[in-house]
């Protein structure tokens, strides 16, 4: 599918394109929320390099897609993988998108968003320890390899789209995408050598809970956006995204007391991520009742995979399966229960009488982290065996803004003595190398 | 009675606390400080500007204890915090002249031994 660069662009619908526009900067913002929000859960000393690890994606993640990941994603319905005729942007221009009503650029820029957030979630499985190099070599493959064919699968007309896969904003490539991922990054990386030995808290609860609103506020572009329009789907989207975190929150809260007496802060800030996704793959299919019991149902799943999950000795540091896999999982299935035709206009569900439609979301359940999981795991221990994946243990312990940044997130300055290139000695000096 | 002064790496405060849980002494105070005890000059570089850091984050304990508790103590601060790298800290041992416990007004040795011994 080839479109010419010049042709009227007369099916480009205005309004569409202006929310679209929009949309693609909500989604960016996504990925300094989630910077922000990873960044209290680690450490002080890992506090930048946990950040940067998100900034990386949007460097890599944006050069790979516009290189070769669109094109393999979108260019073409190959049941595996899509061509090359997008690669290099050859032919994104300004006629629409096929199906679509907006600029092919901007579906582009749109859909780049996309594959730059979900780079950034796998990191949560690696911080306090991966080194910097080796994660944004790991970036830049991961991208092609496990995000674009995934999107390509669910979004590009790959062959779980080919056999009736209803996912609205990403519950294969996104959520089950970076969740199976997540788990086979922390496997092959191996625990922080303090796991299960220290407590290992957060260092700021408020950039937690900052950072998780910045990614509510983004995920109306997200799911919102998903639709490429300002149709119905896209509204009913966008007002589930109000929805079903809510419903998320509260029932955390109850299970939170339940278990604790208490309220938890941190547990508010992963049930809002945990709402928004177990919406994502649903969003545009379900009524807004059924968004709602979806937030109330998505809790369980993955309160008791974030519960469980630290008794084991898998150190998938920030919960990416259990807050991305499991509920982008639960999401997926949903669909196939609840989905209904007098509010999406495509598809029911089985309990509105469409079984067939729940065996096709089971497929898409089965087959993505099963693809995301091996091909992570493969591409991680070929790196390995390249290079270290980890600094030492002293590394470790001085943290890693000290060790691959030459900076920390607190510096005071009080006895920092300013180099000046008069001085002579700058060359002698060891750069950022800890005691 | 003894204070017991040990200035460690942020990083092992934690081990340094196992360390003195064993040896069954309880009662001590943490403080976080900014020191220099001739480690390797570390550079930082802040947008351009190249600083280089005179001093290093340190924990700092101090530990009130009978006399023989003393070498217990020094003990387990040592065992708790080396690594053998230059920057491990310092421990410093001075006399005490008098300890008292707000709660009973106890004094002295009885101060500083645990409640319940």
């Amino acid at each position: 599918m080839s479109l010419p660069l010049a042709a009227a662009p007369a099916a480009i619908d205005t309004g569409d394109t202006a929310w679209m526009l929009i949309a693609t900067a909500l989604v960016l913002v996504m990925t300094i929320g989630l910077g922000l929000f990873y960044a209290g859960l680690v450490r002080a000393k890992n506090t930048l390099n946990t950040f940067m690890m998100c900034v990386a994606a949007l460097a890599v993640a944006t050069i790979t897609w516009a290189l070769v990941g669109y094109s393999l994603a979108f260019d073409g319905d190959g049941k595996i993988l899509g061509g090359l005729g997008h690669a290099f942007m050859s032919d994104v221009g300004f006629a629409p998108r096929d199906g679509t009503t907006i600029p092919q650029l901007v579906f582009f820029a749109f859909q780049g968003t996309f594959c730059i957030i979900t780079t950034a979630l796998v990191s949560g499985a690696v911080v306090e320890r991966m080194r910097f190099g080796p994660f944004l070599i790991f970036s830049a493959l991961w991208s092609v390899l496990v995000y674009a064919v995934l999107a390509h699968w669910a979004f590009g007309g790959g062959w779980l789209a080919q056999q009736g896969t209803l996912d609205f904003a990403g519950g294969v490539p996104v959520e089950m995408g970076s969740g199976f991922s997540a788990l086979a990054a922390a496997l092959v990386v191996g625990a922080r050598k303090d796991y299960g030995r220290q407590a290992l808290l957060p260092h700021n609860a408020i950039y937690v809970l900052l950072g998780a609103g910045l990614l509510w506020f983004g995920w109306f572009g997200f799911n919102g956006g998903s639709g490429f329009n300002t149709g119905q789907n896209s509204v009913l989207a966008f007002a589930n995204t109000l929805l079903t975190p809510a419903c998320t929150l509260l029932t955390w809260f109850i299970l939170d007391f339940l278990r604790n007496r208490q309220i938890t802060a941190i547990g508010a800030a992963t049930a809002i991520i945990v709402g928004c996704v177990g919406i994502t793959p649903a969003g545009g299919f379900v009524s807004p009742i059924w968004a709602m019991v979806l937030g109330v149902l998505v809790t369980f799943p993955c309160y008791a995979v974030v519960a469980l999950r630290p008794r084991t000795r898998v150190d998938e540091t920030l919960d990416v399966l259990a807050a991305h896999g499991v509920a982008g999982l639960f999401g997926i299935v949903f669909i196939g229960l609840f989905a209904q035709k007098d509010w999406n206009g495509i598809a029911d569900g089985l309990f509105y009488g469409d079984g067939g439609q729940f065996w096709s979301q089971v497929v898409a359940a089965a087959a993505a982290p099963v693809y995301a999981f091996g091909m992570t795991y493969a591409l991680l221990r070929g790196l390995g065996a390249l290079m270290p994946l980890r600094g030492s243990d002293r590394d470790e312990a001085v943290g890693m803004d000290i060790v691959h940044h030459g900076e920390e997130a607190y510096v005071t300055g009080e006895g920092a003595i300013l180099i000046t290139a008069e001085a002579g000695d700058v060359e002698d000096l060891p750069v950022a190398q800890p005691v | 009675m003894k204070l017991v002064i040990g200035i460690v790496r942020p990083d092992m405060a934690n081990d340094v606390l196992e360390a003195l849980y064993r040896a069954e002494v309880r009662g001590i105070s943490m403080s976080r400080v900014q020191g220099h005890g001739g480690e390797l000059e570390r550079v930082e570089t802040y947008r351009g500007t190249r600083v280089q850091m005179g001093l290093s984050e340190k924990v700092r304990f101090e530990i009130a204890v009978s006399d023989e508790f003393v070498q217990t103590t020094i003990d387990a601060l040592c065992e708790g915090a080396q690594t053998g790298e230059v920057g491990d800290g310092k421990i410093f041992v001075m006399p005490l002249e008098r300890a008292i416990r707000i709660r009973t007004g106890e004094r002295d040795h009885g101060a500083v031994t645990p409640v319940g011994k």
